[in-house]
């Protein structure tokens, strides 16, 4: 929609876009200039550094921190799905006791940064227990916190079903645990699919928190390498595998989200007409 | 339990001053870049947008630790030397422009087409469009989204006691050195966070409630 910004350039505008964007080309070319040669300037390039990756020990490392962090990002997305219906559906009930708790819980766990949760499992079990597993904690903090964001979601997903859905619903005598089951949760879930899939993207980038506790995932597994000094500290060359690792993956999965939000925009438009042309063309519609 | 606040005080006062001024620091930054790299995805020269669009992309699939991990232990490998403040202020503006960019973006694709063919259609240039007409309505628009991310970044901040800033994360392993249990000082910790984010969580929603009924 950003294109009723401009009219359609004129010559002169033209020209004048086109030197902006030669200026533009000009700084990204001497930024990346720069960090090259500040690269180049600190020995990153040395062959030294980069030989560490062809150690199969080395390489054996790296992949044990991406299934520990891919580990703990799957655990955590199951048990955050499920935590965020239960408290959706507890959220919506009609008995106040049920409906005021959860609510309190949810508004607090959002409220708290992740990082405060994980230190309070991992002290917490560590004094009381004597051990704490770094995994759990992780994957306990992700849960609770992703888990408080997903009951949101399916909440404003289950208040966006058309009233008319639950009406009927009622009407042909399903109870109203029937109804959200049956009915609200699956369209819901349907139209907040991006929104849930987002979430699991946030839930997956903050696995790399386990850093904090030293849970073994892949930026734990990065630091240790990054400090070997028989291949003179390889710092950069590591972090830009493992940046590449993690971009790779989470644009992987934004992009299923951005997919399915099209689609979605795309199936709500057709049933719009089909609609329509049932209805008679031009009827206003409210649907989608 | 209560002692642990209680003998420490001076060390939480700290702490959390040293959040909250991580917070205004790469806050004010964020904003403003943010609000650029918006100007930038919405122009009418692709190498520009272009550029806006990569740079977000890049930092949004990035996990905040790694952007901390790379600036906190990479740039001293670059010859590049900062206090740990300075880094943190530096991996935080970088990572949430990227989200106040999208916020913002968000608010000017809320705008009425009319305003900016209105605009057009009495002669004003890309900029005047932008400046005059688009972005004050955008940004009231934007402003509930912006808060959200403001809010994100206020928690993020604790990320920064991995690499050796002693702002209100690090106070648990502190006071775990100095004999006090490290769980009852995370519940303070937790306690102040509750104080500090709560009033901006409701504040936000009540402006999302006075932007959809204004229009």
């Amino acid at each position: 929609m950003s294109t009723v910004l401009y009219d359609a350039a004129g010559p002169r505008a033209r020209n004048r876009y086109r030197l902006y964007g030669l200026l533009t080309t000009l700084a990204v070319v001497a930024v990346l200039a720069y960090v090259v040669w500040k690269f180049y300037d600190t020995g990153q390039f040395s062959g030294r550094k980069w030989s560490i990756f062809q150690y199969e020990q080395v390489q054996r490392t790296l992949l044990s921190g991406l299934g520990n962090t891919l580990k703990a990002a799957a655990t955590g997305a199951v048990l955050a799905l499920a935590f965020g219906v239960l408290f959706a559906f507890a959220r919506l009930s009609d008995r106040a006791w049920v409906r005021v708790p959860a609510g309190l819980v949810v508004e607090l766990f959002r409220a708290l940064p992740v990082v405060v949760m994980i230190f309070l499992i991992y002290y917490g079990t560590l004094a009381n227990a004597g051990s704490a597993s770094t995994f759990w904690s992780v994957v306990i903090a992700l849960t609770i916190y992703n888990g408080s964001v997903l009951a949101e979601v399916f909440r404003a997903g289950i208040a966006a079903v058309p009233r008319g859905q639950s009406e009927a619903a009622y009407a042909i005598g399903l109870r109203k645990s029937q109804v959200l089951r049956m009915i609200l949760l699956p369209q819901a879930v349907r139209a907040m699919l991006p929104a849930i899939i987002s979430q699991l993207v946030v839930l997956l980038k903050d696995t790399a928190l386990g850093f904090l506790i030293t849970y073994r995932e892949l930026l734990t597994e990065a630091r240790q390498l990054a400090s070997y000094g028989e291949f003179e500290f390889p710092t950069i060359p590591v972090a830009i595998v493992v940046g590449a690792i993690y971009i790779v993956i989470c644009l992987a999965l934004s992009l299923v989200a951005t997919w399915l939000e099209r689609r979605n925009r795309e199936r709500g438009r057709r049933r719009t007409a089909d609609r329509n042309v049932q209805m008679g063309a031009g009827e206003p519609d409210a649907g989608a | 339990m209560l002692e642990t606040l209680t003998d420490n005080w001076d060390l939480f006062v700290e702490a959390f001053r040293t959040t909250v001024l991580l917070l205004i620091v790469s806050g004010a930054i964020s904003l403003v870049a943010g609000t650029l790299l918006g100007a930038m995805r919405v122009s009418p020269v692709p190498a520009l947008r272009t550029a806006g669009t990569a740079y977000v992309t890049l930092l949004r699939n990035t996990p905040l630790t790694f952007v901390f991990f790379f600036v906190a232990f990479g740039f001293p490998r670059l010859d590049i030397r900062f206090s740990y403040f300075a880094f943190a202020v530096v991996a935080l503006s970088a990572y949430t422009s990227a989200f106040v960019c999208e916020a913002v973006r968000s608010g000017i694709n809320t705008v009425h087409v009319g305003q900016a063919e209105a605009a057009r259609a009495i002669g004003m240039t890309f900029g005047q469009t932008l400046t005059q007409v688009v972005l004050p309505q955008a940004l009231r628009a934007a402003v509930p989204p912006v808060m959200s991310v403001i809010i994100a970044l206020a928690k993020n901040t604790t990320i920064a006691s991995g690499f050796g800033v002693m702002e209100a994360g690090a106070i648990g392993a502190t006071l775990n050195e100095r004999g006090y249990p490290a769980f009852d000082a995370m519940i303070w910790v937790a306690v102040g966070f509750v104080i500090v984010v709560l009033p901006l969580s409701l504040t936000q929603r009540r402006l999302e409630r006075a932007v959809v009924r204004s229009r």
